[in-house]
């Protein structure tokens, strides 16, 4: 069977989904050979209704925040049934994987199980209707963190996952992003070929949380990488190894009006400007610390 | 059809959907300008775009018509249609 | 070879465990469960279990580890107590319909709050629902053996559900007394290698975990039906258990002098053990009294239960847990179980021994002057009745 059909058509996923493009690439660089485990969320949801799989490799969904968990116990099992060279791979979401997965997810990686966990990260509990994770961006309206006369949406800045994983001291780390697919199959590939813990975090736009058309999906992932937004990198042991250069850097601006989760700071006055310069800040900051320029500006 | 033990799937039955039925548009290419790079394939989330002969080929039973395809073509090769026209 | 040696109760259960050549343990340590996973964590260091053995980070992962080894294919096992027991909670009502047949020791300790490490079976109660078969052991000897059965009943196609193993904490986890272990060659003639339905396998795909909108009647109807199984299954296994190793301790439940007793004690677990002695004493002072022991609580044996008490006059249901609000939960079950007998013994629900509290020979009398009280009762009794004028 063709590796791009591992996820078969016929899902539910919302027309243009992110998550079902990373999906369909990571598959491409996994192969056959691999066992899959995802957490509950969009993913589980749009591939797993009885009777209509749209997995053509062997796959579980456990609960919600156990899959690093679950994965741990497939891997300890497979050499005792033959299966030592297949590869375990988790795909969740950033809900399972930064907040109610945390805990689970930190004891995979501390024991050190030969395992392949991949955040695909749409910014929010998409799958229950848009609300509000760790994942969520600085300034972004979710259902739970809407904005209002006393709300400017969410005002923690996302969660460090890249981060707190190397700070276990992982063999690799990387983030990756739908619009450069080359790269994110040959990260999957490098990883799934290391023994120990691996985790790849992908940044998978989401038209109707965010709230932009469908065909703007993977033109929405490359314009938070081009922001200085999303850093793409790897790292192993806990030092940065290899980072993706941006060509020409954009204002975050350009990114953010085009979302309608946004849109709110746009027409609150000074604060939401504010918060719109902080946004900036970020990305300045992250280019700079991760030398995401490629020349000096 | 009898339900199986704690609820396991066959794989692949999502094939029984035909979510070509979702559409509102429809990606239609000029083959002339397709130049076979591939990059659809890659960026479709439903599997429902294929290279052969060099060319584009829309599996139009499972496309959902999201546009992705259209957007990122590398030669503009695609266009959005109104479905049913 | 057979071996008899003065063991801890925690021991035996590791000895059983390891008999049954579990792929993957997994554990988080909590008293009174401690003892079970360390001896098993050096029996593995040590190579006498051929087995990974995952250290996780808390019960949720521990119940989740051997979800996912026993989807892998591979024989399971994990337990825990009280807290710990609930943390698993979900994952539990996950195995049983997923219908992986992982075994599970309960290790009665009572839930917060208060905190405390005392025993009692308010954390076993808290599955009554979830679809996991429960089996109450009254002696060491007995836990020894009912979890070599555990894998077997839970690992049979018709049941594929997974299975509690519910021992008091301390009581007999902590209690040394000499234990017979059977030898390796004995247990593997037994307990046969398990065989998964449906391991996760890339030369043979499946899909597990779909979300069932319109079947959940039907699917949690499979879960019960298995249940309905695990009946005869548990019956069976006992049954096969004695007739080759010559241990017995009941199969759905144990009658202990109850045929022609007038005041019938109903009791689960190591209190068992109690009320036998205490049976035992007042038959020498003449009163009619038995036990029934109820071994499997699920699936409950309610038609074993009608057969037991249909000749008693009194009932005293002893329940070392409470449906706070209601009553203890052993004495609700034999109650709906009665309700369609033939007859209808008055039947008490008491609370007793919670929080480790002492069941001894003068609790036993004093719910034998209870019953009496009860058995006295008519359908109008006068009170300060000047019985001298009439």
């Amino acid at each position: 069977m063709e590796h791009g059909k591992l996820l078969a058509p016929g899902h539910r996923a919302c027309p243009g989904c992110g998550v079902a493009v990373a999906v369909r690439q990571i598959l491409s660089a996994t192969g056959p050979n691999v066992i899959v485990v995802s957490p509950t969320g969009c993913l589980e949801t749009f591939t797993s209704p009885y009777g209509h799989s749209a997995w053509e490799v062997p796959w579980i969904h456990p609960l919600f925040e156990n899959a690093a968990a679950v994965a741990s116990g497939i891997e300890a099992a497979l050499k005792y049934r033959g299966l030592k060279d297949t590869p375990v791979v988790v795909m969740g979401g950033d809900g399972g994987t930064f907040d109610i997965g945390f805990g689970g997810l930190s004891g995979m990686f501390e024991r050190g199980h030969n395992i392949t966990y991949i955040c695909y990260d749409n910014e929010a509990y998409m799958n229950t209707g848009i609300q509000r994770s760790s994942a969520t961006p600085l300034g972004a309206a979710t259902t739970t963190s809407p904005a209002g006369k006393l709300s400017l949406g969410k005002m923690e800045r996302k969660k460090d996952m890249p981060a707190i994983a190397m700070a276990h001291g992982l063999d690799y780390v990387a983030t990756a992003a739908i619009c450069y697919p080359k790269d994110l199959m040959q990260k999957v590939k490098k990883a799934v070929s290391f023994t120990g813990p691996k985790y790849i975090q992908v940044h998978t736009p989401c038209c109707v949380g965010w709230g932009f058309e469908p065909a703007l999906t993977v033109e929405m992932a490359r314009l938070a990488v081009q922001t200085g937004l999303m850093p793409i990198f790897e790292a192993a042991n806990g030092e940065i190894s290899a980072v993706r250069k941006i060509g020409r850097v954009r204002p975050v601006k350009e990114y953010i009006e085009k979302q309608a989760r946004f849109k709110h700071l746009f027409n609150s006055g000074p604060e939401g400007l504010a918060v719109l310069e902080r946004i900036q800040e970020l990305a300045n900051k992250n280019i700079a610390v991760w030398g995401l320029a490629s020349r000096e500006t | 059809m009898k339900l199986t033990v704690g609820a396991v799937v066959l794989p692949g039955t999502s094939k029984k959907t035909k979510t070509g039925l979702w559409r509102a548009t429809r990606p239609v290419v000029n083959t002339k300008t397709c130049n076979g790079c591939g990059i659809c394939v890659l960026f479709c989330p439903d599997s429902s775009i294929s290279i052969a002969d060099k060319t584009c080929q829309i599996d139009y039973e499972y496309c959902k018509g999201c546009g992705i395809c259209a957007h990122e073509c590398s030669q503009k090769a695609i266009t959005m249609q109104e479905e049913g026209k | 070879m057979r071996k008899t040696s003065v063991l801890e109760g925690s021991v035996g259960v590791a000895e059983a465990v390891k008999a049954c050549r579990p792929k993957v343990i997994s554990a988080y340590p909590i008293s009174p469960q401690t003892h079970v996973v360390e001896t098993l964590a050096k029996m593995v260091a040590e190579g006498e279990i051929d087995a990974d053995y995952v250290r996780v980070e808390s019960e949720f992962s521990a119940a989740s580890v051997v979800y996912g080894a026993s989807a892998a294919g591979v024989r399971a096992y994990t337990a825990s107590s009280s807290q710990g027991l609930l943390l698993m909670t979900e994952v539990i009502y996950n195995m049983a319909g997923t219908r992986l047949p992982v075994v599970v020791t309960g290790i009665n300790r009572t839930v917060s709050s208060p905190i405390t490490i005392q025993p009692d079976h308010q954390d076993t109660m808290a599955f009554r629902d979830a679809g996991i078969i429960q089996l109450y052991v009254e002696s060491n000897q007995e836990a020894y053996a009912t979890h070599i059965q555990a894998f077997k009943i839970a690992e049979d196609h018709e049941v594929l559900l997974p299975v509690m193993v519910c021992m008091d904490g301390w009581i007999l986890t902590h209690c040394y007394e000499p234990l017979e272990l059977l030898a390796p060659k004995e247990v593997d003639g037994f307990l046969p290698p398990y065989r998964p339905l449906y391991p996760l396998d890339p030369q043979n795909p499946v899909t597990y975990g779909s979300f069932a909108d319109e079947e959940v009647m039907e699917f949690r109807y499979m879960v019960h039906a298995a249940m309905e199984k695990a009946r005869a299954k548990i019956v069976e296994v006992a049954e096969e258990y004695r007739q080759q190793f010559g241990y017995y301790f009941g199969g759905l439940i144990e009658e202990y002098y109850s045929q022609d007793a007038e005041i019938i004690l109903v009791a689960m677990g190591s209190v068992v053990a109690t009320l036998k002695d205490a049976v035992d004493s007042l038959h020498n002072e003449g009163i009619s009294i038995g036990l029934l022991k109820v071994r499997a609580y699920r699936p409950f044996p309610a038609a074993e239960v009608r057969k037991a008490l249909a000749k008693a006059k009194v009932v005293a249901v002893l329940d070392k847990s409470l449906s706070c609000g209601h009553a203890g939960p052993l004495a609700l079950d034999v109650k709906a179980a009665m309700y369609n007998a033939e007859t209808h013994p008055i039947i008490l629900s008491l609370i007793a021994g919670l929080g480790g509290r002492e069941v001894d020979l003068q609790t036993v009398r004093e719910i034998v002057n209870r019953c009496r009280a009860a058995a006295r009762a008519t359908d109008c009794d006068f009170f300060q009745l000047r019985s001298e004028l009439v």
